[in-house]
């Protein structure tokens, strides 16, 4: 637990400090986090949506009228996400698709 | 994470799986005869199911018996999250012998995925287990029937790390070997057994991969193009919509993107997606990585201590019921090509 927030310690979500595993809180991890947060804005932008780190423990995922949640994880992010954008994050949505595919042609 | 090579402390949890009549108790016994498990905690739903009686040392309490063979056999009231504490529990305060693998028998009819998702969401339990091997048998005399007509069965199948064919000698060989193409089918990563073979390993079935080589083996089983025919390569499976097939990637892939990925396909679509394997090249990674996953339950990424053969292409295997595959496979590719370094 954090003395300072009071925050409990949650368990790792398995897709944490795979490339390069190392204890949390490490630079590397913090590294990690941060492209974290950056890949999820990609995919989060054509649902309004937008992710912050909070303190190098959890996530913030906001829409754009301010209205957030905080999740510890990606095994609760997607439903925090649908809740906020009031629709299902699916990623096979033919139109999230077209939208990614013309994001990543872009130069 | 697991460092290569290194074995998990945690007792493996293994299931044991398969529909109604399909000799689920009749393998359990054998497997508790086997001297290799004779240290196992073995939880059922119900202790008259599985005949035992002639196994029976004694009774330790209302609902638990030590087997002959050293085993402890409980039941499982109504929580299985609360049965496996208690049982840890007593080992802990050595009420029990001190097992060190806990085989828990479904019945016919369940979802193997809520008896995983235990172990995996309890962070007690989490903290002391760690999945093992789900052992699915199959009845060679109606298994094409319940894969055809019962969703339930097909799912026991896709979601097998093992497969055991029974009553064999009933069906005959050329039926068994058609079931054992249709498994293939529908699971190719798991070599189905034969329950009459003379030279059935029953240890090995419970042995899960944790040493180098056998971690390995497994990686190159699921994820290897095998000499079947059409390989891995989208195999029509005829059971209640099921199918599995294998994306190849030639080039390093990105894990913050691929985890985006997943964890929203398994989010939105988990119920329909049975299972995920692949052999990963991860960028920033000097060992490829192992990811093994049922449903919405994901085990920890593994790394392996070297390729297991000269292909060192990233593969994802999926065995996914009423999903298109070009739909997932396109959609993967648009995720990973969100970073052009490591886009297709």
């Amino acid at each position: 637990m954090c003395g300072l927030c009071g925050i409990v310690g949650t368990a790792p979500h398995w897709t944490d400090g795979v490339p390069a595993p190392s204890p949390p809180d490490t630079p590397t991890r913090r590294r990690e986090r941060q492209e974290r947060v950056r890949g999820l804005n990609r995919v989060l932008r054509p649902f309004g949506l937008t992710a912050s780190d909070w303190q190098g423990s959890a996530y913030i995922i906001a829409t754009y009228t301010g209205r957030s949640e905080i999740v510890d994880n990606a095994a609760h992010l997607w439903q925090a996400a649908a809740r906020l954008c009031g629709r299902a994050c699916d990623p096979l949505d033919a139109g999230l698709l077209e939208r990614l595919e013309k994001e990543a042609m872009r130069p | 994470m697991t460092a290569p090579g290194v074995a998990p402390s945690r007792l493996p949890l293994h299931l044991v799986s398969g529909f109604l009549g399909s000799g689920k108790t009749t393998l359990l016994r054998r497997l508790l005869d086997t001297p290799a498990l004779a240290d196992s905690a073995v939880l059922v739903n119900e202790l008259g199911e599985i005949g035992l009686d002639h196994h029976l040392l004694r009774h330790l309490d209302g609902e638990t018996v030590l087997l002959r063979s050293g085993c402890i056999c409980c039941t499982v009231r109504d929580d299985l999250g609360q049965a496996l504490k208690d049982l840890l529990d007593r080992r802990a305060r050595g009420e029990v012998p001190p097992f060190q693998r806990i085989i828990v028998e479904s019945t016919g009819l369940a979802d193997p995925v809520p008896i995983l998702s235990t172990v995996t969401s309890e962070p007690m339990l989490r903290h002391h287990l760690r999945l093992g091997c789900v052992v699915t048998t199959v009845d060679a005399v109606n298994g094409a029937l319940h894969l055809e007509r019962q969703p339930e069965s097909g799912k026991q199948v896709a979601v097998a790390d093992r497969l055991v064919i029974t009553k064999t000698d009933l069906a005959g060989p050329a039926v068994t070997e058609a079931l054992a193409r249709r498994l293939r089918a529908i699971n190719p990563g798991a070599t189905p057994f034969h329950a009459m073979a003379t030279d059935l390993d029953l240890g090995a079935l419970l042995t899960d991969a944790v040493s180098p080589n056998a971690l390995r083996a497994e990686a190159l089983a699921w994820t290897s193009p095998a000499p079947r025919p059409g390989g891995l390569q989208s195999l029509p499976s005829h059971a209640a919509g099921l199918h599995s097939f294998c994306m190849v990637f030639g080039h390093a892939i990105d894990w913050v993107t691929l985890g985006i990925w997943l964890t929203m396909l398994l989010q939105a679509h988990g119920e329909r997606v049975l299972r995920v394997k692949g052999l990963l090249d991860i960028a920033g990674s000097a060992h490829p990585v192992f990811i093994n996953g049922v449903q919405h339950v994901m085990h920890q990424p593994l790394h392996l201590d070297g390729w297991p053969d000269g292909d060192r292409r990233s593969r994802l295997v999926f065995i996914v019921r009423d999903l298109p595959r070009d739909l997932i496979e396109r959609s993967c590719r648009a995720f990973l090509g969100l970073v052009p370094e490591y886009a297709a």
